[in-house]
């Protein structure tokens, strides 16, 4: 694939090119160090130094309610049409870890049976990835985790070289819009030898967080089934659910039926839920398979760490350090894995 | 900007209830037929059963697949949705998805004894295998059934209960709990005191058990008394559930082995969910 450069003053223009043809969010300021995607319509909305957002991307692949169904029960015969509402989406200067989280997602989802729904948002997205150069704070683990470098899943992938982006492109998609703005040209030898330069300075900044090879973590949790760590977090934790709701890779989610007032139409919504809840695997009869928090704590960090990785061969955790950010209770993910890795290696 | 998407997992199969039965006070059985046919399930399979405006739930399909032009279920009256249930009767219409879920090894058990085990409810989704071995009879070599519930007024399925006692080749019993009533003939005591007196030679025999999470951890350290294979004794596990298709995330059950219940169960060998906190 193709690699091309855009100057940082054609910014404004590579992105009202963008906007010609799609809806385009990128990462705006919500104040307080706090980030968001939302629609912008000019470069100088957007902020490229940005901490990972509130939530991640994947609320544009999978909101946070959904209307899956629309159905009508008048008649003798109920009525139903299933229901998704996808356009045409740019999203703009999405981290590393960022990209790996919608990977995760898209692996679940277009596992079979697909769901349509996320597939048809996923097939309208156009995605430009942009790099960090350094970290963003001490909550991120991308460097445990081998996020911090691009791997795929963009359209096209920016890397910030001073003056000007290096573009890559990653799909034919991509290297198709990049090829029809005469702004953007080819990037030359010296262009590529720079990003090779900076890619070799990030090894003396990015350093494994926890000082342990993920590929021991699958381990470490299966000898610290047990391990007092969940107990410690179980205390802590307030059940709250902010840290399944703000991570990239959590996609539990839960079902519901609304009448309208003529209690003949309704419609089936489909809203994020969290294990985190006490009810999340609670069932009729009264049987809780999670009934306390340092289980249901556990299983979160089970459904990062350790399932998946049986069943996708991939960690689901991207180091992002949202949950750490968004905890009330001040847990730190990157301390618990410490923890559970000095007790169980 | 909303787009009809087609073959999405949510669309809906529809269907007629062709009879409804109480069978005890909180247990209501249905008789359905799709409009588009046979449902296509296999034994030990469930599907979603869909409510428009109330909900929906997973529910074991409780006929075996040899049954042709309808299928069965049995409801028992648990939560809003189940409720809800309780008052459709002949010539109401329900919506479904499905069927859902590994079904029960039948192939594999092919030539094997049987020994059926439930508790409760557990025979709604067994008796679906059961009549599935009756109908295949030359199949299967000898066939134990053992049943239990609380107390006789809680008995599903009596009458074809009664078939299968009279059945040549099925060596049958019942227990219940509890029992004030004169006219019991069968045991009275827990499920697990049905399992010493069962002749089984544990190499040809294959054990299935279905029944409350409470059931599972005394019945199977008795079947591994009688030294009946962990990959053969196969269980139908209970999670909550809101997709049927993986994706929900509701229904992982705690063990070092990553399964969803919905998909790599219900129904389970006893060897691949052993370490499981709870079954
Ligand atoms: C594979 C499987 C097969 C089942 N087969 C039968 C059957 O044949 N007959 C029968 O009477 N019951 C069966 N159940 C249990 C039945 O699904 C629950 O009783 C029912 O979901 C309760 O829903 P509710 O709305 O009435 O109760 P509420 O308590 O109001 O439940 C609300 C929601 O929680 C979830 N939920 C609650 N309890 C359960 C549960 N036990 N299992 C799964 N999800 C739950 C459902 O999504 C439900 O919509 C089965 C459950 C599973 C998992
Ligand atoms: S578990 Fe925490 S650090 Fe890992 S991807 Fe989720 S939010 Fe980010
Ligand atoms: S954000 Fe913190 S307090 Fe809230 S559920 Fe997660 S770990 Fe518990
Ligand atoms: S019910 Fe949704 S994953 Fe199993």
């Amino acid at each position: 694939m193709k690699q091309f450069i855009l100057k940082k003053k054609d910014l404004d223009a590579f992105i009202k090119k963008l906007s010609e043809k799609m809806k385009v969010v990128a990462p705006v300021s919500k104040g307080g160090g706090n980030f968001a995607f939302d629609e912008i319509l000019s470069a100088d909305e957007m902020v490229l130094d940005y901490i990972p957002t509130i939530l991640p991307p994947k609320k544009y692949f999978m909101p946070q309610r959904e209307k899956v169904l629309e159905f009508d029960v008048s008649g003798d015969m109920p009525k139903d049409t299933a229901v998704t509402d996808a356009e045409p989406l740019a999203i703009f200067g999405v981290h590393t870890c960022d990209l790996a989280g919608i990977e995760c997602l898209n692996g679940v989802f277009s596992e079979e049976p697909e769901d349509a729904n996320y597939m048809a948002r996923k097939n309208k997205a156009f995605l430009i990835g942009l790099e960090c150069n350094k970290y963003c704070d001490e909550h991120a683990t991308c460097a445990l985790m081998g996020t911090h470098l691009p791997n795929g899943g963009y359209d096209l992938f920016l890397t910030d070289l001073g003056e000007e982006f290096l573009v890559a492109a990653g799909t034919d998609a991509g290297e198709e819009f990049a090829k029809g703005l005469d702004f953007m040209p080819e990037a030359s030898s010296e262009n590529i030898a720079a990003l090779d330069k900076l890619r070799e300075n990030k090894k003396a900044i990015f350093k494994n967080e926890i000082a342990t090879d993920v590929k021991e973590l699958p381990g470490v949790f299966d000898k610290g089934a047990e391990s007092k760590v969940w107990g410690d977090l179980g205390e802590k934790c307030l059940s709250c659910g902010n840290c399944t709701n703000v991570c990239p890779t959590c996609y539990c989610f839960d079902m519901s039926d609304t009448l309208n007032l003529d209690l003949k139409t309704g419609y089936r919504t489909r809203e994020w839920d969290s294990c985190q809840f006490e009810t999340f695997a609670l069932v009729a009869g009264g049987e809780n398979f999670r009934e306390i928090r340092g289980d249901r704590q556990k299983h979160r960090y089970n459904r990062k760490f350790k399932y998946p990785v049986d069943k996708y061969d991939k960690f689901f955790c991207t180091g992002c350090g949202r949950c750490t950010r968004t905890c009330m209770a001040e847990l730190s993910l990157k301390e618990t894995l410490k923890s559970l890795v000095k007790e169980n290696l | 900007m909303t787009e009809e998407i087609k073959n999405s997992g949510w669309k809906l199969r529809k269907g007629t209830i062709i009879e409804a039965k109480q069978l005890t006070k909180t247990e209501r059985w249905f008789d359905i037929k799709l409009d588009d046919g046979e449902l296509g399930h296999e034994p030990g399979q469930f599907i979603q059963v869909e409510m428009l405006g109330v909900g929906e739930v997973p529910i074991s399909v409780s006929s075996s697949s040899t049954k042709k032009g309808s299928f069965e279920l049995c409801v028992r009256a648990a939560g809003r949705v189940t409720n809800y249930m309780q008052t459709l009767d002949k010539g109401a219409i329900v919506t479904i998805r499905g069927p859902f879920g590994k079904p029960f090894p039948t192939k594999e058990m092919e030539g094997k004894d049987l020994v059926f085990i439930a508790g409760g409810l557990g025979i709604v989704p067994l008796r679906s295998m059961i009549n599935y071995a009756m109908d295949n009879r030359d199949k299967y070599g000898k066939i134990d059934i053992a049943l239990g519930c609380r107390t006789p007024k809680d008995i599903l399925f009596k009458e074809e209960i009664e078939r299968w006692e009279n059945m040549e080749g099925i060596n049958f019993s019942y227990t219940v709990d509890k029992c004030d009533d004169p006219a019991w003939k069968g045991n009275t005591g827990l499920i697990t005191t049905l399992i010493p007196g069962l002749e089984i030679d544990p190499a040809k025999t294959y054990a299935v058990v279905v029944g409350p999470p409470i059931m599972y951890k005394f019945v199977i350290a008795e079947l591994l008394k009688k030294k009946i294979p962990t990959t053969q004794i196969i269980l139908s596990l209970e999670r909550h559930m809101k997709c049927g298709m993986g994706k929900c995330g509701h229904c992982q059950i705690d063990s070092p082995k990553n399964y969803y219940c919905c998909k790599d169960g219900p129904t389970f060998t006893y060897e691949q969910v052993k370490d499981a906190k709870k079954l």
